[in-house]
């Protein structure tokens, strides 16, 4: 399948996701330039972790206008898969993809340390080979990642359960004490209605092989390589 | 004209920067503060045919790029310095 990865000035993990698809899921991925349209067939376009544009203004808030974005949005539209991790997922919610924000940690530090996701919904391109109630051990690195939404918002969000994965502890359960940034619900990473666009801040290319603590990352772009293998893209659409 | 916008967080969006800025006011003994939000000042200067001219355009500026609808409100001042 085909991977783009798009690289933003500011972006520091695209690497990261290329060597993640390549080394442990033999991938071949491309980089795309921000400033560059949208060109070519792809199956699957990834927004990377970093700090586009310097995080001026507000994370992402102006990386949704770089040339490339266009296309995205329509790509998206057509139904081709979004990932966003990180400053993607910001850009995403700034971008219109995703609904509401993600706004400064409650606890105002940058944190940076490993955390477990539950698996809540598996019928999306991006856990469908995961079980629900699965735990994913993988870091996050972020100052602004406490997601917010108004309550109309996050009720629509459970009510199509597009909430799709959340913090929890080692044992499962969420808490305060295992929601690293104040995120409202516990929300790690939430798609759109039609659950082809997916935003989580915690980073499974950081994830991907015994070295780096943990391989569960890999479920998440597992997932997508698997649903877009026809059978398995009926099998996620329902 | 010089335009003065001022972006601040919706009520109900938690300000944990305004939140630790109260603490500290506390702690310097100005206990009679409440309720403290921290937002951005952001100036430009602009050439429009008209206050109302000019007012779209501002308008227009802030919904799409300078503040974010879904978490922020903004107002804003023009002067013809």
């Amino acid at each position: 399948m085909r991977w783009g990865v798009i690289v933003f000035p500011g972006s520091c993990d695209e690497q990261d996701v290329y060597d993640c698809l390549k080394r442990n899921l033999g991938q071949r991925p491309e980089f795309l330039w921000h400033k560059d349209r949208l060109k070519g067939k792809f199956d699957c376009i990834v927004l990377p972790g970093g700090f586009s544009y310097g995080d001026y203004l507000r994370c992402g808030a102006m990386a949704r206008f770089s040339p490339i974005m266009q296309g995205v949005v329509e790509f998206a539209g057509k139904g081709g898969l979004v990932l966003g991790i990180c400053n993607g997922f910001q850009i995403l919610c700034e971008a219109g993809l995703l609904p509401g924000a993600l706004v400064r940690n409650s606890s105002l530090q940058f944190v940076c340390r490993q955390v477990f996701l539950r698996v809540e919904e598996t019928d999306s391109p991006f856990t469908c080979s995961g079980k629900k109630g699965q735990l994913l051990r993988m870091p996050v690195k972020h100052g602004e990642g406490c997601y917010y939404a108004d309550p109309a918002v996050l009720e629509r969000l459970r009510k199509n359960r597009q909430i799709l994965v959340r913090y929890a502890d080692s044992k499962g359960r969420s808490s305060p004490a295992a929601n690293p940034n104040g995120s409202l619900d516990h929300i790690a990473g939430i798609c759109n209605e039609a659950r082809n666009v997916f935003g989580l801040m915690p980073h499974p290319e950081d994830a991907g092989e015994k070295t780096l603590g943990s391989e569960d990352g890999l479920k998440i772009f597992s997932s997508v390589v698997a649903a877009c293998d026809k059978k398995e893209k009926k099998a996620w659409l329902g | 004209m010089r335009i003065k916008i001022f972006v601040c967080l919706k009520e109900g969006v938690l300000d944990p920067q305004g939140k630790a800025v109260e603490r500290s006011l506390h702690s310097l003994g100005y206990q009679e503060v409440r309720d403290v939000r921290v937002g951005k000042y952001i100036e430009i200067s602009l050439d429009a045919p008209s206050r109302e001219a000019a007012e779209a355009r501002i308008r227009e500026m802030c919904d799409k790029l300078l503040a974010n609808p879904v978490i922020e409100d903004y107002r804003f001042e023009i002067s013809n310095e």
